[in-house]
């Protein structure tokens, strides 16, 4: 996993993109600008985070769970 | 070796849709679609820790910066484990100082080797040929080159090959043998006779009708 590594904690990568969603919904193409990662890791990554229960898809746009927000405090 | 044999005739084409993927590489799991919206290209090397494809990855890396100004991503490809690959881009770091800033897909099971034709059992009946597949950002398949194991790839004509394919996009045109990005572009070939006459007072640079160029 890209964003998660296997002790269950988020990665370098994966705490940008935690950090980008904090602002609320927002489209892949917006967070890859806000995490300064590329479309294609973003598009991975929200998949990890997904799967993991730290975000949320909506309508194609995505959001932090309340367990993804704790990561970050 | 009947399989692959089999399956290298159904080679994908140009202008077709680039067989979908889901695939572990040195950046997590990626899909095909992961990269919808930019232009990719895929590339295959024969192994890791060897010589030829090290001097490629390298010039690979050298033009990567450009690349990205022009909206393009790269995309390695070997039969060797994640493992194998992290280790030889480790190595590299290491010994030239040069990071590999792409992924590399750790494709152990062939399914994308085969997919793509990049095994070519004449050349290797175990390790893919030096591939390169430009794909556009509607996931079409634009070109296709393929080298040998033992020659390594042109980075300047792989950036042209990406000038061109954005140039032709962008405005309607071909372009030239050993077109270079600013040179003259070709108009396209008139259909009519009447497109034709009227082509000649257009003010383009012609040799005759049907080879007319213009600066953009």
């Amino acid at each position: 996993m890209a964003c998660i590594s296997p002790d269950g904690k988020p990665t370098e990568s994966g705490i940008k993109m935690l950090r980008a969603l904090q602002s609320g919904l927002g489209l892949p193409e917006e967070i890859s600008k806000n995490a300064g990662l590329p479309l294609f890791r973003v598009r991975s990554g929200l998949r990890e985070l997904t799967q993991a229960g730290l975000a949320i898809e909506k309508d194609a746009k995505y959001e932090l769970t309340e367990e993804g927000a704790k990561l970050i405090g | 070796m009947e399989e692959v044999r089999e399956r290298v005739i159904s080679l994908p084409r140009l202008g077709e849709p680039a067989p979908a993927f889901e695939v572990v590489t040195t950046h997590g799991v990626l899909k095909l679609e992961d990269f919808k919206g930019s232009w990719l290209i895929l590339f295959s090397h024969p192994a890791d820790f060897t010589p030829v494809c090290t001097t490629e990855f390298i010039a690979f890396t050298e033009i990567y910066p450009e690349l990205q100004k022009r909206g393009v991503e790269l995309l390695g490809l070997s039969v060797d484990s994640v493992s194998s690959h992290i280790a030889w881009v480790r190595n590299v770091e290491e010994k030239t100082k040069v990071k590999i800033p792409f992924p590399i897909i750790a494709d152990l099971n062939k399914e994308v080797s085969l997919a793509y034709g990049m095994i070519h059992p004449g050349q290797s009946k175990t390790e893919t040929v030096r591939c390169v597949f430009i794909i556009d950002p509607n996931q079409i398949i634009r070109t296709i080159l393929y080298y040998p194991l033992t020659t390594g790839r042109n980075m300047d004509e792989i950036l042209r090959i990406v000038d061109a394919l954005q140039t032709t996009d962008k405005h309607a045109v071909a372009t030239p043998a050993n077109w270079r990005s600013g040179d003259p572009v070709v108009v396209p070939p008139p259909n009519t006779q009447e497109m034709a006459e009227e082509r000649l007072k257009q003010g383009y640079e012609c040799i005759d009708w049907y080879l007319c160029k213009k600066k953009l």
